[in-house]
């Protein structure tokens, strides 16, 4: 398998990502810096966590039109896996490639805090080794990761199993009271149609390893490894 | 000539920043305001002299990058 790291002024996840991706890939990601405008063919493309271009106008919105992106487009729509996470998901919603947008946290405060998610498709390449239903235990750090999308979308979306994650509670219960951010219906990730790219606010990199105090998020990495090598 | 953009939220968009401004007006004795919405002002200064053309470009310019219309409208005044 063969994988890239984009990095952007700002991305503070990539080394993170790239260390988790080798230990389930047994060989280093690409590092490809934002200016770049061209990538090798590869099976899966990273867009990392962090505060690329300092956030400005809006979270992602610099980075989802710099030069690199316009080729993350292109392969994505031609089939190539890409992973968002965090600011990375912020930025493929505003590249267009997912749905909906990311808004400021309904209590408008920055949080950083291990949560509980509820895997609501487990038949795609980011999630086949997990079984519909596990929960699973991530970090979050965000201030913007209130998902929002039109109601009418939203419907298209569940009915076509785009909902990748629901943040819960620890036995898997899906209510407001476990909704860190105010996201619609406790969303925490979401497919494109294919189920081809993935975005999600809490961070699978930072839980990949015992080292770290979990493994959970290795789940997703080795899920990847074993679809696309 | 000059374009000034007002990037609002759009109506049913959550505004807890507003919200928190209203509440914070309130604490400090301004009373009977009944909502806040916050926005974002640009001002674009353009070479483009012809003012269809310009209204074009910035129309653009907004759909593209400066509002996200997901959630957000913009209004375009120009300003000779």
């Amino acid at each position: 398998m063969k994988a890239a790291v984009i990095v952007f002024p700002g991305s503070n996840c990539d080394r993170d990502v790239a260390v988790a991706l080798e230990a389930s890939m047994g060989s280093k990601p690409l590092m490809v810096w934002h200016r770049d405008t061209v990538l090798p063919d590869l099976d899966l493309i990273v867009v990392p966590g962090g505060f690329s271009y300092g956030d400005y106008l809006r979270c992602g919105a610099m980075a989802a039109h710099s030069p690199i992106m316009r080729e993350v487009k292109a392969k994505a729509e031609k089939g190539t896996r890409v992973l968002g996470i965090c600011n990375g998901f912020q930025i493929l919603t505003e590249t267009g490639l997912l749905p909906g947008v990311l808004m400021r946290n309904r209590n408008l405060k920055f949080i950083c805090k291990d949560v509980f998610l509820r895997v609501e498709n487990a038949d795609t390449d980011f999630t086949r080794k997990h079984t519909l239903g596990d929960v699973v235990r991530y970090p979050i750090a965000h201030a913007e990761g209130n998902y929002f999308v039109e109601p009418e979308a939203f419907r298209a979306m569940e009915g076509n199993g785009q909902v990748a994650f629901r943040y819960c509670s620890k036995t898997g219960d899906v209510s407001d009271a476990h909704n860190p951010n105010g996201a619609l219906s406790n969303v925490a990730g979401i497919y494109n149609e294919a189920k081809t790219v993935l975005g999600l606010m809490p961070h699978p990199e930072r839980l990949a390893e015992d080292l770290l105090g979990g493994s959970d998020g290795k789940t997703m990495f080795d899920s990847l490894v074993e679809a696309l090598r | 000539m000059k374009a000034k953009v007002h990037i609002t939220l759009k109506n049913g968009v959550l505004d807890p920043q507003g919200k928190a401004v209203q509440h914070a007006l309130g604490s400090l004795g301004f009373g009977g305001v009944n909502d806040v919405r916050q926005g974002k002002y640009i001002e674009l200064d353009l070479a483009e002299t012809d003012r269809a053309k310009a209204k074009d470009a910035v129309e653009q310019m907004c759909k593209g990058l400066l509002a996200n219309t997901v959630i957000e409208n913009y209004a375009i005044e120009l300003v000779d």
